[in-house]
């Protein structure tokens, strides 16, 4: 395959971006689209340029580390991966391909493709977690009863990967997809209800703070996210919330 | 509590509580002026009614004022701040793969209801409060139409075809922001389940309450 690249290129977080065109070739079907980008690295080193700059990782959609805005969706037009997972089959011989980073003013530009997303760190920092001591006296986690419907629907909740993509998609820059999720997996599970209303008031106090936008349930991110993370999680957060400010 | 509304989702919560309130007044709007079609003096009846029992003029009225107003300046401040996070635009953008126009575009179809409500207002509500509390006629009637005023006021209106072109253009609009509203303001609320449940019934209401509008106007505007 031939390919016209279209990418986002900017030098640092002070520096003006603009978009740059590429052209790459001999690229196989079979490739992901990361090792695209790495064909195309190689061509830009070969003739002594900066090569584009791009987070990934494990490259199995898990750690949710690859962040491309490709032909306008957030990992591009497949559903249910990540951009590591993204096949060339996709796309089509001579294809022109628009490779832009996550845009969020939460989210802001480090270099070229790479955004700062520690936004959501803080934010599960602010009440994602559980204060169980465990020096000892543990109870065994198989003696508490728990609903086989909650236990899935909270692993579900458990599998966002904080990649960022409900945020890049939503119109409104709108983290709450991931943060019902981090709330939803806790407040489904025994284990998670003793710290239940100070976990969702914290963390959305600062997803407020981040400059993160608001929730306008058109369902963008339900769709975009590679692990189909459900909206019925960003109800529940706001139930919540609800629950816990009375 | 206080705390709750000031958060993104307490603001979000009251725009769909507003909303609430705004969908069963047009559920009951639509019911009345239904009557002009069907039954001419009991339409004329039930808004004599409604427009002098104290309880719907003192107490309903004002309630949907504030819901209108409410509805309108928070859906702008969620909406400015809402631009504000969303930082520069992509260069490409394929909104369509993953949402529905009208549910991207609830500012625009706000801002045309909003324009209708406008002329609306200039229409009937405005003529309404002058006749009642600044020349203090409560009768209902008017010179040279026997009994209530209100069924000739209202064919009067329909009669002028631009009009009725600008109420069916709203109307779409209204039906477009009902067609995502509806649905949303459960989920706002934390019904997801009852969203789902109610998808059906939001597409149809979403149809019949503009298309109701639109009939009665067409109807008169055909008819007299």
């Amino acid at each position: 395959m031939n390919l016209t690249l279209k990418i986002w290129r900017q030098k640092d977080a002070n520096s003006k971006g603009q978009m740059t065109d590429y052209k790459v070739s001999e690229i196989s079907e079979h490739m992901s689209f990361l090792e695209m980008m790495d064909v195309l690295n190689e061509q830009i080193i070969n003739k002594g340029d900066e090569p584009v700059a791009f987070d990934h990782d494990c490259r199995e959609g898990i750690c949710g580390m690859c962040s491309m805005y490709i032909n306008g969706e957030a990992h591009g037009p497949d559903r249910g991966v990540t951009t590591c997972q993204l096949h060339m089959r996709m796309f089509k011989d001579g294809d022109t391909i628009t490779i832009e980073p996550w845009r969020a003013a939460a989210f802001p530009v480090v270099k070229d493709l790479v955004v700062d997303r520690s936004a959501f760190d803080r934010i599960q920092h602010a009440g994602g977690y559980i204060s169980v001591n465990t020096s000892g006296n543990t109870q065994d986690a198989n003696s508490i009863p728990i609903a086989k419907e909650a236990a899935d629907t909270a692993m579900d909740a458990a599998t966002c990967i904080g990649c960022g993509a409900c945020v890049a998609t939503c119109k409104n820059s709108s983290a709450m997809l991931f943060v019902g999720a981090k709330v939803s997996q806790y407040a489904l599970l025994p284990q998670g209800q003793v710290e239940a209303a100070d976990r969702v008031q914290n963390m959305v106090a600062q997803m407020d703070l981040e400059g993160f936008g608001n929730c306008t349930n058109t369902g963008a991110c339900e769709v975009e996210c590679p692990k189909g993370i459900s909206l019925d999680n960003i109800a529940r957060m706001n139930r919540e919330l609800m629950k816990a400010s009375v | 509590m206080s705390g709750f509304f000031k958060s993104s989702i307490g603001r979000k919560v009251s725009m769909a509580l507003s909303a609430f309130f705004l969908m069963f007044f047009l559920l009951q709007h639509l019911s009345i002026n239904i009557l002009s079609v069907v039954d001419p003096d009991l339409f004329n009846e039930v808004s004599h009614f409604m427009g002098t029992n104290p309880v719907v003029q003192f107490a309903l009225q004002p309630v949907l004022i504030f819901a209108v107003v409410f509805h309108f300046v928070m859906g702008f401040i969620l909406d400015i701040k809402n631009r504000k996070a969303n930082g520069s635009k992509y260069a490409k953008n394929n909104g369509a793969a993953n949402s529905s126009w009208f549910s991207r575009n609830m500012v625009i179809s706000g801002i045309t209801i909003l324009a209708f409500i406008a002329l609306h207002f200039i229409d009937f509500w405005f003529p309404e409060i002058n006749t009642k509390f600044i020349k203090g006629d409560w009768s209902g009637t008017m010179p040279g139409v026997d009994g209530f005023r209100y069924h000739e006021e209202l064919v009067h209106k329909f009669m002028n075809p631009i009009r009725v072109v600008a109420y069916a253009v709203a109307f779409i609009f209204l039906g477009l922001h009902l067609a995502h509203g509806f649905t949303s303001a459960f989920q706002s609320v934390g019904a997801a389940s009852l969203r789902k449940k109610l998808e059906k019934v939001g597409i149809a209401y979403s149809v019949i309450i503009p298309f109701g509008f639109i009939f009665i106007a067409l109807y008169h505007f055909f008819n007299h």
